[in-house]
């Protein structure tokens, strides 16, 4: 296999299958630093999956999945986020019964074990950090509103904001403007273009004007395999892709 | 902190004082001595619930097994408890004198090996609290590791209560069986049986129980309180915000069964002897619908649903010993579909926002620590 690579992440010969469907075939990926790569592709193209199988949610058949150079196959789920890997879920995945504070002080990356969780202070410092990043996700005045009251959108955000305190390398986001309105995707979009800032990001996304608002590269995915890769435009000109999700 | 939180808090404040000044000074002072030993067994139960607040209410780990760690820890108060009553001179016309009655009948000549470091108080009173925890690690690592969680869950520690009871039952020469561990008499020379020491160990019991209750609340307003919440809301999620989900279940359900070990050996110390009928599943669901009816999520609902289903038992038991069961049944059903957040949940949502309104009509006293002393 490869030897050692500037990618962030690596994705090599990866293969996984339910029950004989093989839902990511021989798939290769790789993300460099600083990256915002966005993954498109029809429905059952396997993209949810690609991001299951990085973060641990799923084991792969076979192959290697490296991040920055250490294979991370084989980890459970919290030990992959904490190397850096965040991941934000298709649909809005938070914590109803905590208000939008206590979401944000969770997911600070310190005090994860039983003791530290046990003796966790609420210092000045972890009130600021939670105080940034509510801002940055346009939810600086409802901190002490419990998340279950939150519109769709703003749980969107929200869970943005969880990833954003972990401060991760890689951050993972799986349709993070669904069911959003047009001027919360306007907004969505500048978010985003702030937090891709420092780290890479993938996107899985159906929305094209999103899309070509955001990415830097773009991966077709269909039937678990790589179809193009490309910047925007010259995706959107491929015959191939045309054929399988652009043209119906 | 939001008005509706603090409002919360206050509220909680309230219940655990008022529920100390009624455990401590109202109910003494009321009941006769052998009523006041009848609270104090109930009491035991309300550690079970206490636990359960924390397991099942705040991280949604259903146990209908927590018998299995109320009865280890009263076991183990029992064992030392008998060693002590079965001195030689006390146990003279036995063939082996020295040893527990219930071993002689079973033609036991010796003291088995694990009972001997019984004779130690130390050594006992460590036991109420390590055994059933160190049980309570075994299984929860082994099914929360593997994410075997919910009703799964829930049948595996209904199979350890029976398993338990089984092996009790069973093992005669050296449980007991089902008689259980009778006739206990004296903790370390000082007779347990007298009015004067029933009435000091309700004190014990009501100090712990408290003591156990103001564990529990330190455990839930820290941030591992709010980690629970989240395993409960969303497990999955938890896994993703970095934390090992396994862990901080394995350690409430610890804690839990330790509490109720507490319990257990509380209630072997006031009522005198400790049986299978404590451990297996019919009492472990008994526990769960005393904290259901409570509230699980409130600490003082769990021990007010303790006391007031424990009350109407006896009550019932005692006119119509046939029906309570049907009213126990009934009561569970009615809980479940009326006020799933139980007693507690009543006083929260309806009342406490009544006498709010009541004083809301009057001009601008806003103290909600006020209300509900009115």
């Amino acid at each position: 296999m490869s030897n050692s690579t500037d990618f962030l992440l690596a994705l090599e010969s990866v293969s996984v299958s339910f029950d004989g469907f093989k839902a990511v075939n021989d798939l290769n990926l790789y993300v460099d630093k600083n990256e915002l790569r966005v993954i498109i592709g029809p429905n059952g193209a396997g993209k949810t999956t690609v991001l299951d199988l990085i973060c641990g949610r799923t084991q792969l058949s076979s192959g290697s999945i490296k991040f920055k150079d250490e294979e991370i196959t084989g980890l459970k789920e919290h030990e992959i986020v904490r190397r850096g890997i965040g991941r934000k879920f298709q649909t809005p995945s938070i914590y109803e019964d905590l208000t939008v504070f206590e979401n944000l002080e969770i997911s600070v990356p310190r005090g994860r074990n039983v003791v530290g969780a046990l003796f966790w202070k609420r210092t000045g410092e972890v009130i600021d950090q939670v105080r940034e990043v509510a801002a940055m996700i346009f939810l600086d005045q409802h901190l002490d509103r419990l998340a279950e009251t939150l519109s769709h959108g703003q749980k969107q955000w929200l869970e943005i904001g969880m990833l954003l305190m972990q401060d991760p390398e890689l951050l993972m986001l799986d349709e993070p403007v669904a069911g959003m309105s047009v001027s919360e995707r306007t907004r969505t979009a500048e978010l985003l273009e702030r937090v891709s800032k420092g780290r890479s990001v993938i996107v899985i996304e159906h929305d094209m004007k999103f899309v070509a608002s955001i990415a830097d590269r773009v991966t077709v995915l269909h039937q678990g395999k790589v179809l193009a890769e490309g910047d925007m435009e010259s995706i959107q000109a491929n015959p191939k892709v045309k054929e399988v999700y652009l043209g119906h | 902190m939001s008005a509706a939180l603090k409002n919360n808090r206050n509220i909680e404040l309230v219940g655990f004082l008022l529920i100390a000044v009624t455990i401590m000074v109202v109910l003494p002072l009321l009941l006769d001595n052998f009523r006041l030993n009848l609270v104090g067994k109930y009491l035991t139960y309300a550690f079970v619930a206490v636990g359960l607040v924390l397991c099942w209410g705040y991280t949604g780990i259903l146990s209908l097994g927590q018998g299995v760690f109320f009865g280890l820890g009263g076991y183990c108060m029992a064992m030392f408890l008998k060693l002590e009553a079965s001195s030689v001179a006390n146990t003279k016309i036995q063939s082996t004198p020295g040893i527990p009655d219930f071993m002689d009948w079973n033609q036991l000549t010796e003291l088995p090996l694990f009972w001997i470091p019984f004779k130690s108080l130390p050594f006992a009173l460590l036991a109420v609290i390590v055994v059933p925890t160190l049980a309570a690690l075994i299984l929860s690592i082994a099914m929360f590791k593997r994410r075997v969680g919910g009703v799964y869950f829930a049948i595996i520690t209904q199979a350890a209560a029976a398993v338990l009871t089984i092996l009790i039952v069973g093992r005669q020469g050296y449980t007991g069986g089902i008689n259980g561990i009778t006739d206990l008499r004296t903790l370390l020379g000082w007779d347990i049986r007298t009015d004067n020491a029933k009435y000091i160990l309700y004190f014990v019991c009501c100090a712990l129980l408290i003591g156990s209750m103001l564990l529990a609340r330190f455990v839930i307003a820290s941030k591992l309180g709010r980690i629970l919440v989240a395993v409960r809301d969303k497990e999955d999620r938890v896994r993703f915000s970095g934390y090992d989900v396994a862990n901080f279940k394995v350690f409430i359900f610890c804690l839990a069964s330790a509490i109720a070990a507490v319990g257990g050996a509380m209630f072997t110390l006031q009522v005198g002897f400790m049986s299978p009928s404590f451990v297996g599943i019919v009492p472990s669901i008994e526990m769960v619908i005393f904290c259901a009816v409570g509230g699980r999520h409130s600490l003082v609902g769990a021990v007010v649903g303790t006391l007031v289903v424990n009350w109407a038992k006896t009550l019932f038991s005692e006119s119509f010993p046939q029906l309570w069961l049907f009213a126990m049944g009934g009561l569970f059903i009615l809980v479940v579909l009326a006020f799933p957040r139980g007693l507690a949940g009543l006083v929260t949502d309806q009342i406490v926002p009544f006498i709010g309104r009541l004083g809301g009509a009057r001009p601008a006293s806003p103290s909600p620590a006020a209300s509900p002393a009115e």
